[in-house]
């Protein structure tokens, strides 16, 4: 398998005040094309600042980003934005729907950076919320729908422009466990069937399952690494 | 408009308004609504004097408790009208999202907000469109270049001996002239039909004036001829349903008639006139000088101002300084100036219209300014978490800047066009309430050049702090992921 991420030496630090806060201190890792890979640590352990230095909206102090095999750490704020929209899907804790648009349209927002006319991207918001097993409530708006439908729906706009990674923050955070293991199951679907490479931040043991590695995060150091069973 | 156009006509707004507001609101707001309607419809109906008789009247007033249980008792259900915000955000669930519609239901999602706004900026623009066109009205009549007025140095009010009219119609420099009188005039009501009556020398005003009146050869010889004869403009003979030989009584609210000592005189119409579109005639009723002048019981052989035409405009200082120094140190000092600053201090008496126009607006402004802004930060603060989540899709800030500003651009707009639209019903119902004296007041096309500029100067000053806001918003700060 090759890499599609790779970190090296990567520095994280934050100025609050006239404190500075060092997040990482010279962090690598790699992640293959296809990988599933849970990210589980207390929190402050750098959890969610990784997720965001992976889908370009942080960037690092110090060191290198490549994403397949192109360092994104030397992008301008203008080829970054570009980037993630053709490289990188967001799935959110609370799911951050638009509330005045209906399902289908919010998953359709993405390809709006695109140039597909709008009956293509009908078609693909079509595939992407069937895939999600949500057809039937493409023109329900996000308060007609439970916890968990809303975040089918946000996994199909991740997905429907079809990025290689897609970048989870506590995905199950606000969903019971009946409902968390539904939408677990479909991005595990997503990796296995489609390819997906997902990165995945949780607390939950449970939802780390689903996922082919775990590493544990803690004061900024990977200390320890686990494969699925 | 005949009574039944009218009444069809309202009929059809009303099925309309119906359509429409089942859609949008059904239930108390479009009861509420359609007895807006009704009173709005008998309102017009006795503002416009039309007598539509007793048993359209019952029918009329009958026919609100009618509709209403008829509505009530055939009201869609629940189930068909789910409740929903006023102006339903998204109206078609299957079409696809696109900028300019994600700017739009961004507007519409707080519908009370944006109507409140939308009303504030109407009001602004009602003001901006009255006043302003009340100003150019008043102020920017339409003459010849080279037509020029001798009146009293005093004011426009005092007049002047009628030897005057030979002397300055025999000026060097002078091509032709004319006198005029005001007479004051009205008919059958002081308020409501107030007109702009002068009495004129037939002969010389016809010259003077030729390029102005568009009349009849039939009309101009019994002007020419006639004592008693009465010219109208088409606005107030239409007003009144006046047509040509008609008996109409006019009365002076400043001279009394000899012959029966009454403030009323007798003319028949001699002819209905048309002007080129905001010309300083557009307005005038006009009367014949010798019988004003034999009738009336005080200030005869006096005239009111001379009007005349000079061979060339560049030669209107000369003349102009001619005859003010012929009439120096007279009992009657005169003031010759081009008509357009007659016209501009005439309006003058009434006041700075400009200045209270300023004022006025520009406080509207001011207000609208700071409400509009205030809300419209208050909104994108509102959707950070909203932006940060476009960013993260990645859509650029320059993308998002236009969307904010598009915002504040349309919410501009439509209150900018509802008080235009507004102010258009306002002026025709002033022209129309001083009975057509002063039938120029209209929305004019600069006016409304101008309202598009301000309103899009509006939306940009309104917007352009909440759309930097949005534009600089971090995405890490606006989903607060750290």
């Amino acid at each position: 398998m090759t890499d599609l991420i790779r970190l090296t030496d990567v520095e994280k630090t934050y100025t609050r005040g006239k404190e500075k806060i060092a997040i990482f201190e010279r962090l690598s890792m790699r992640i293959e094309q296809g990988d599933f890979l849970a990210l589980m640590g207390p929190s402050g352990s750098g959890k969610t600042t990784l997720l965001n230095l992976l889908g370009g909206t942080d960037r690092a102090t110090r060191g290198t980003i490549e994403f397949d095999g192109k360092r994104i750490d030397k992008l301008s704020e203008g080829q970054l934005t570009n980037w993630r929209a053709q490289n990188v899907g967001f799935i959110f804790q609370f799911y951050n729907l638009m509330p005045i648009l209906t399902a289908a349209q919010n998953v359709e927002l993405p390809l709006l950076l695109t140039n597909l006319s709008p009956k293509k991207r009908r078609e693909n918001v079509a595939t992407a919320l069937n895939i999600v097993g949500l057809s039937d409530r493409a023109r329900h708006k996000p308060r007609e729908m439970s916890g968990g439908q809303q975040q089918r729906v946000a996994i199909a706009r991740a997905i429907v422009a079809d990025p290689k990674l897609l970048l989870c923050d506590e995905p199950t955070g606000d969903l019971d466990r009946t409902t968390a293991d539904e939408v677990l199951g479909t991005l595990q679907l997503l990796n296995r069937d489609l390819g997906k490479t997902i990165v995945m931040v949780t607390h939950d043991a449970a939802a780390a399952k689903f996922a082919k590695r775990t590493l544990h995060l803690d004061k900024g150091h990977f200390v320890a690494s686990e494969l699925a069973a | 408009m005949n009574r039944i156009t009218y009444l069809l006509a309202h009929i059809l707004l009303g099925v309309l308004a119906f359509l429409v507001f089942t859609r949008v609101a059904p239930g108390p707001l479009f009861s509420a609504f359609q007895l807006l309607f009704f009173i709005l419809s008998i309102t017009l109906i006795i503002w416009r004097g039309i007598n539509i008789g007793w048993r359209n009247w019952a029918w009329l007033i009958l026919l609100i408790p009618v509709v209403n249980v008829g509505f009530l008792l055939f009201a869609p259900s629940k189930e068909r009208f789910p409740k929903r915000n006023f102006i339903e955000i998204t109206p078609d669930r299957s079409t696809t999202v696109d900028d300019v519609r994600l700017v739009r239901w961004n507007l519409a999602r707080n519908s009370v907000r944006t109507i409140l706004l939308s009303v504030s900026i109407l009001i602004a623009f009602l003001l901006f469109g009255v006043l302003v066109s009340f100003n150019v009205a008043i102020t920017d009549v339409r003459t010849a270049p080279n037509r020029m007025v001798t009146l009293s140095k005093i004011n426009f009010t005092e007049s002047l001996p009628i030897a005057y009219f030979d002397r300055v119609l025999h000026t060097d420099g002078v091509l032709a002239a004319t006198h005029m009188n005001w007479f004051g005039g009205y008919y059958q009501d002081q308020r409501r039909g107030f007109m702009a009556v002068f009495a004129v020398d037939p002969d010389s005003y016809l010259r003077v004036y030729q390029d102005d009146l568009h009349l009849t050869p039939q009309a101009r010889e019994t002007f020419l001829h006639e004592r008693t004869a009465l010219l109208v403009p088409r606005n107030i003979a239409d007003r009144y349903h006046w047509r040509v030989g008609q008996h109409i009584p006019i009365n002076s609210n400043i001279f009394t008639n000899g012959t029966n000592g009454s403030h009323v005189w007798d003319f028949t119409i001699a002819g209905i006139f048309e002007t080129p579109d905001g010309n300083s005639q557009a307005n005038s009723v006009l009367i014949r000088y010798d019988y004003f002048n034999d009738t009336i019981t005080f200030g005869r052989d006096r005239i009111g101002w001379i009007s005349f035409l000079t061979t060339s405009a560049t030669v209107n200082d000369r003349v102009a300084h001619a005859i003010d120094t012929r009439f120096a140190n007279s009992q009657d000092e005169t003031s010759t100036q081009d008509a357009a600053a007659f016209n501009r201090s005439f309006a003058a008496q009434l006041g700075n219209i400009a200045l209270v126009v300023t004022l006025v607006v520009g406080a509207a402004f001011a207000a609208i300014l700071l409400i509009v802004g205030t809300t419209m930060a208050l909104a994108v603060r509102e959707r950070t978490k909203e932006v940060g989540v476009l960013k993260t899709l990645g859509f650029s800030s320059g993308r998002i800047l236009r969307m904010v500003l598009g915002e504040s651009m349309l919410l501009s707009l439509i209150g900018a066009t509802l008080g235009l639209l507004a102010a258009a019903g306002v002026l025709y119902i002033l022209s129309h309430l001083n009975g057509g004296g002063g039938g120029g007041f209209h929305l004019y096309p600069s006016v409304i050049g101008i309202s598009a500029a301000i309103a899009i100067a509006l939306g940009l000053v309104t917007g352009i702090l909440p759309a930097l806001s949005a534009y600089r918003m971090n995405i890490i700060e606006a989903l607060g992921r750290r």
